[in-house]
């Protein structure tokens, strides 16, 4: 048994771009969800239209770096106005439906052979690094140590990924400890009260979806980054994983969905790691190799119920906010 | 839990709670007659043909109605009279099938719920709303108007903000102050008694310095000894140069803060005037007690008999 390998794969997962996409896009969750109460379930479609809307700017139209990013924010805005203006006069759960649907209807879209000269269907989008590679000042060349070790250009992406994820979560603390994340928080404990003390709780649901939703989008350009973009990666359990990462880390909270994703991913990577060599040592002579690819996601389930059982409110949770029953 | 910092005072429980003052009682405040939708001298709230129903159910009809300037004034009538639906229309919580009103002389026919309270008309909750898991003092805060820091963009920049949150922290913490909450203003609200919610609530509604209070059952639920302060902040509030709204079921706390009565029964105002003279009003009676009182009362005798007991108050008070 190779544990060197297991531990230094799984810390790899540490500081990774996808690392730091789900990181960024639980904390878009933590805005919708944790502090302002907004049932989003469609997370992945916000991810998916930043992934394809950076991927398509450049492939299709030719975009510099900066304006398929602005193409992909742009289209996250007006899908959460569009998600939001039926929905937010609306009690919370119909926003929890429209927007797991929306989300769904996104990604069968990207899928549909009928775009497939744009989108690329179900085989998706690759090509699209040289824009974002040509950007990086470090010339080639080994950076790192150990399990950190990447070549230039990954290197490279994980500063910019790590750089826009603490940026996100300077912001995100800062409005949320300002009158503004004030009257957010106060939406999610009664919309009504806040209403009825002169605040327009619409515009302010209004532009939490937007703005966490933009926070989703970025995180998808990240993702798309270091892989090709492929519609199923955008189903509707990378909404729940990120879900899973931001309990874990503690809705309410700036670093709870950072380091919520750290433990997601490692944990990830490191049973995926234990039990394909156990298979392979015969440790579980019952289990297939391929059984054994799915039975770490059985593993991270445990880990993530034995957190949300004795640390209910996640790692970085105020405890006494459970001593309440609401 | 902290319930049991509520002050279990010297006061007896069976005294009718009382405030420690004799409130001064403003009176001449109608023109003519003290019939149902008399003029008032200087009104400030005049509602118009504002009718709502419920599928086959009229819960509101009022033709008219006048709320006088600058006094306390009660809205009572036994269950199910549609005070609470006339609270909610008149606040922009509810859309009624037709009708109009006007606050100040502006009319607020479909202005939405938020800008009625920035005009001024702030309301509480007959179920008290307080944010559970915000501070006391982040409570009292959200209460504050036109806040520089609560647009998004404004608030990403704390120098801009950052002088009128300490003015609007200075004020919130002297309400507090004056409310008893101040010890307990880096609390989660959800920690308070009832009680202190609802005094809590009225603090609240208070930091945005409003010319119209309108109280939803104020008293509901709230322990004796509170009720006597509550009582007392009323009261402040008329002498602060306030309007005062309210609704509620204690003819006690009707008979000694209210300057004026208005009584409704099945969505309709039957009855308005003084708090002593309109308990005697025949048509008050009614309401109360069913216009077939002296006939007999086979169904629904629970709510009968709770109306016969605060009848009898009323008329005991009035001895």
């Amino acid at each position: 048994m190779d544990w060197g390998a297991i531990f230094s794969n799984a810390a790899v997962e540490l500081i990774s771009p996808t690392t730091a996409a789900y990181a960024l896009a639980a904390l878009g969750l933590a805005v919708h969800f944790g502090y302002t109460g907004l049932l989003n379930f469609g997370q992945a479609g916000f991810m998916a239209l930043g992934a394809y809307g950076y991927a398509i700017s450049i492939l299709t139209f030719g975009f510099p770096v900066w304006g398929a990013f602005l193409v992909g924010v742009g289209a996250s805005v007006v899908f959460a106005l569009i998600l939001g203006i039926p929905t937010l006069r609306l009690r919370a759960d119909y926003l929890a439906i429209v927007t797991i649907a929306a989300a769904e209807i996104v990604r069968l879209l990207f899928t549909t052979n009928t775009f497939a000269s744009v989108t690329g269907s179900a085989n998706g989008l690759s090509g699209y690094k040289n824009e974002f590679a040509a950007l990086n000042p470090l010339a080639e060349g080994s950076y790192g140590f150990g399990p950190f070790e990447n070549n230039a250009y990954d290197t490279w992406l994980r500063i910019v990924a790590w750089s826009i994820v603490i940026l996100a979560a300077l912001l995100v603390w800062q409005v949320m400890r300002s009158p503004w994340g004030r009257v957010i928080k106060g939406i999610r404990e009664d919309e009504d009260a806040v209403r009825a003390l002169g605040k327009n709780v619409y515009a302010y649901k209004m532009q939490s979806l937007v703005f966490g939703g933009v926070l989703g989008t970025i995180a998808g350009m990240i993702f798309a980054l270091p892989r090709a973009v492929v519609p199923s990666n955008y189903q509707t359990t990378l909404t729940f994983f990120i879900y899973a990462i931001l309990l874990l880390g503690g809705a309410a909270t700036v670093l709870g969905p950072i380091i919520g994703s750290m433990i997601f991913w490692v944990l990830l990577s490191f049973f995926s790691g234990f039990v394909a060599r156990a298979v392979e040592a015969g440790w579980l002579p019952f289990m297939t190799a391929i059984q054994g690819g799915q039975l770490r996601f059985i593993l991270v389930g445990v880990a993530i119920m034995l957190i949300v059982i004795f640390r209910p409110q996640g790692i970085f949770g105020n405890k006494k906010e459970l001593a309440f029953v609401r | 839990m902290s319930a049991n910092a509520v002050p279990q005072g010297s006061t007896a429980p069976l005294e009718p709670p009382v405030p420690s003052q004799k409130p001064i009682k403003t009176t001449g405040l109608h023109i003519g007659e003290a019939e149902p939708g008399c003029a008032k001298v200087d009104p400030i709230l005049v509602v118009d043909n504002v009718r709502r129903t419920f599928g086959g159910l009229t819960a509101v009809d009022v033709e008219h109605v006048e709320v006088p300037r600058g006094a306390i004034t009660a809205l009572i009538g036994p269950n199910g009279a549609g005070k609470t639906t006339l609270f909610n229309l008149l606040t922009g919580f509810d859309k009624p099938d037709d009708g109009k009103w006007t606050f100040d002389g502006r009319s607020l026919a479909g202005v939405p719920a938020y800008r009625v309270a920035r005009m001024g008309q702030i309301r509480t909750f007959q179920l008290t709303k307080a944010l559970g898991l915000l501070t006391v003092m982040d409570n009292m805060l959200l209460g504050a108007k036109g806040q520089t820091g609560e647009n998004m963009f404004r608030a990403l920049l704390p120098f801009l903000w950052r002088n009128q949150e300490e003015e609007n922290r200075a004020k919130a913490l002297d309400l507090l102050t004056r409310f008893k909450l101040d010890t307990k203003k880096d609390d989660y609200a959800a920690s308070l008694s009832g009680g202190q919610r609802k005094l809590l609530e009225m603090a609240r509604a208070l930091m945005s310095d409003p010319t119209l209070v309108m109280l939803d059952e104020p008293m509901a639920g709230v322990n004796p000894a509170l009720t006597q302060s509550l009582l007392d902040h009323i009261l402040n509030l008329k002498s602060q140069g306030m309007t005062v709204l309210f609704v509620e079921h204690d003819m006690h706390m009707v008979r000694h803060i209210a300057d004026w009565v208005i009584v409704m029964a099945e969505g309709k105002v039957v009855a308005e005037g003084d708090p002593h003279e309109v308990m005697k009003n025949p048509a008050v009676i009614d309401a109360y007690l069913g216009q077939h009182h002296d006939e007999d009362i086979g169904e629904d005798l629970g709510a009968e008999a709770e109306n016969v007991v605060a009848m009898k108050e009323l008329l005991d008070d009035e001895r």
